[in-house]
């Protein structure tokens, strides 16, 4: 969609989550630009997942309003909240394909489900996605089963794609894939934003995708977001914990590379 | 944003062009095709100076309108005044699409219909292979542990015989028992004509202690506990848990097939016993209610017609089917792979074979004791 407006495709005011006695958000605001890509990092257990599945409307929390392209879903009619669904795809984190179902199938479900389309169409479709996310053409009567890991996040990712949506949600793409692996997918989320004109949210706790793919990251420490900025900013902010993270071995070849990287360009 | 309008209009050169304005996007797709369809002429040229959204899925519709044969790199030169964001998906869609034509599979019936029968007869053959290799991996787990190289889980064992047996208990016994009563009435209605109602005793005692109280509860046991050997162990190996046992150095078999078999094997005989006591009972309380015979006489006409070995003739028989339903039930758990559908399968695959084999053994059983004249 080529709409280049500067609004809020997800705002988020006051997010509170709490499991129990537990709390794992209080306070929570976040707000996603159109055509960005945010990265929201944490440590494990942080909350990230949930703050994930609450914008999609897979957790109800316990407190605040979450805004998705301008409608508060708690409290829309289910057909304006169908409508909103639709323009956006998620991939989790592993997939999460339907296991009985080729690559392909999986692709068609939501065009089958939501879009009366012609046959050859769709298949044509699925194929463009499969090709789109770098799959192999072969991979396309493959079950999820027979692919590896990064194959079957990429088939996730084809399936995200299937209703060409606005808004692309990933929960950790590049956790469990090889350096190289995570590269490409790196890339992938670059090369996709930029043709496809999404907005991607991600979860992630990979610093090197932060550094080459994002253009914003938020920090969720402590029960909220404690800063929002591009990576290089973010990287000088004071909080302990994302100095910890940043400054640590990790962090630093991460940054270091990128430095490499902008200087080879 | 509305569906885009379809204009014609001439160029220059007096080519048909096609005037694209408004969004080309998936939300409506199924609109633009219906224009697409009202066209009846395929454009020569596609004018997209108008166009205001455009998603892959649009994109590719255009192109597919632009040449029917899908050569959309070709296709593409014809495309004229679209934004650059617009030509630059154009363009990865053309290369993408293109490149690797999947072709599909055609079949003819007849033939199909022939590899299929033969792919079943294979598949028919391959099974029978495997079901008797894993009997015999089975008993030789079973030699380890006689011969003290495996242990013999007892825990596990005894979890196993409480929820195989003492919880089939309730079901196995009310069913024997209605079971027993229909038997009773069947026979009663049909020797009445006769004046030989008395006869029910032996039918209903000899049927029940022959046949029907281990072949019940054995079909009872393949639906309840087969089915449930085998979810188990498939969702173990679809989980890679079955992965995990083999890379500890441990031995499935010896781990989750031998003490589901131990206790399906003390159990069953356990349960037939009671099938064979609520049946012969249900058939004695229809006796006593509606034929006249009492109790009493019911009993004694029991111990005078039935012979004691025709317990031992029935029990005899439920070790052989405990060991046909446990290890078709761990074996089926065992072939599952990766997907939730193939759990299914083979939990139904596993059901059935075992209630086939029960019924099979069972008439081989019959034959075999009308030979011997038992």
């Amino acid at each position: 969609m080529t709409t280049a407006t500067q609004d809020d495709v997800i705002s988020v005011r006051g997010l509170g989550n709490r499991f129990g006695t537990q709390v794992v958000h209080e306070g929570l605001d976040l707000d996603v630009r159109r055509g960005e890509v945010l990265a929201v990092i944490g440590g494990s257990g942080a909350g990230k997942s949930v703050l994930l599945r609450s914008i999609i409307g897979l957790q109800e929390p316990t407190a605040g309003q979450v805004q998705v392209l301008g409608t508060d879903l708690r409290n829309a009619e289910p057909a304006v909240r169908a409508a909103v669904e639709r323009r956006w795809g998620v991939m989790f984190q592993d997939g999460a394909l339907f296991s009985s179902l080729t690559v392909l199938e999986n692709i068609k479900v939501p065009m089958i489900e939501h879009q009366t389309l012609p046959l050859d169409l769709m298949d044509e479709l699925a194929r463009l996605k499969i090709a789109l996310v770098g799959l192999p053409a072969d991979a396309a009567h493959k079950v999820p089963s027979q692919l590896s890991g990064g194959m079957r996040k990429r088939a996730g990712i084809a399936r995200a794609l299937a209703l060409d949506p606005e808004i692309l949600f990933l929960d950790e793409p590049t956790s469990g894939l090889d350096p190289l692996g995570a590269a490409g997918f790196d890339e992938l989320i670059v090369t996709l934003k930029r043709s496809l004109d999404l907005t991607v949210f991600l979860v992630t706790h990979d610093l090197d995708s932060i550094f080459t793919c994002c253009d914003r990251v938020a920090v969720l420490v402590d029960r909220h977001v404690v800063a929002v900025d591009t990576p290089a900013r973010i990287s000088e902010h004071p909080h302990p914990w994302i100095q910890a993270c940043f400054r640590g071995p990790r962090g630093r070849s991460a940054e270091h590379a990128l430095g490499l990287r902008a200087q080879g360009a | 944003m509305n569906t885009a309008q379809l204009d014609w209009r001439e160029s220059g050169t007096g080519e048909a062009v096609l005037q694209v304005r408004g969004a080309c996007t998936m939300q409506h797709l199924p609109e633009l095709l219906a224009r697409i369809e009202a066209l009846r002429r395929t454009p020569s040229q596609l004018d997209l100076s108008g166009l205001d959204m455009l998603d892959s899925a649009g994109a590719l519709v255009l192109l597919r309108l632009l040449d029917r044969q899908r050569r959309y790199r070709d296709a593409l030169a014809r495309i004229v005044d679209a934004r650059p964001a617009h030509q630059a998906l154009l363009a990865l869609v053309a290369e993408r699409v293109g490149v690797e034509p999947v072709p599909e599979r055609a079949r003819s019936s007849g033939r199909e219909w022939l590899i299929k029968f033969g792919e079943a007869a294979s598949g028919f053959a391959e099974h029978a292979w495997q079901l008797a290799a894993f009997f015999g991996t089975v008993n030789l787990g079973f030699w380890a542990i006689l011969t003290g190289k495996r242990k013999l889980r007892m825990t596990s064992v005894v979890h196993h015989m409480e929820r195989t047996g003492l919880d089939a208990v309730p079901i196995v016994s009310l069913l024997c028992f209605l079971v027993g009563a229909v038997v009773a009435f069947l026979s009663a209605t049909a020797l009445r004509d006769f004046g030989a109602s008395i006869l029910t005793v032996e039918i209903v005692s000899v049927s029940f202690l022959r046949e029907f109280g281990v072949l019940l509860s054995a079909i009872l046991v393949a639906g309840r506990s087969g089915s449930a050997f085998t979810a188990e162990i498939g969702s173990m190996r679809s989980r890679e848990e079955i992965d995990a046992i083999q890379a500890l150095a441990l031995d499935p078999i010896e781990l989750l097939v031998i003490p589901r078999l131990v206790a399906l094997l003390v159990m069953l005989p356990v349960l037939a016993f009671l099938a064979m006591l609520a049946g012969i009972t249900g058939g004695a309380l229809v006796g006593a209610m509606a034929l006249d015979i009492s109790p009493t006489m019911f009993l004694v006409r029991m111990r005078d017609t039935t012979e004691l070995y025709y317990l031992w003739l029935g029990l005899i028989k439920a070790p052989v089917f405990a060991f046909l339903i446990a290890c078709i039930g761990c074996l089926e758990g065992l072939k599952v792979s990766g997907s939730a559908e193939s759990v299914g399968r083979h939990t139904t695959s596993s059901v059935v074979q075992s209630i086939f084999l029960v019924i099979v053994f069972d008439a081989l059983f019959a034959v075999l004791y009308m030979q011997m004249d038992l």
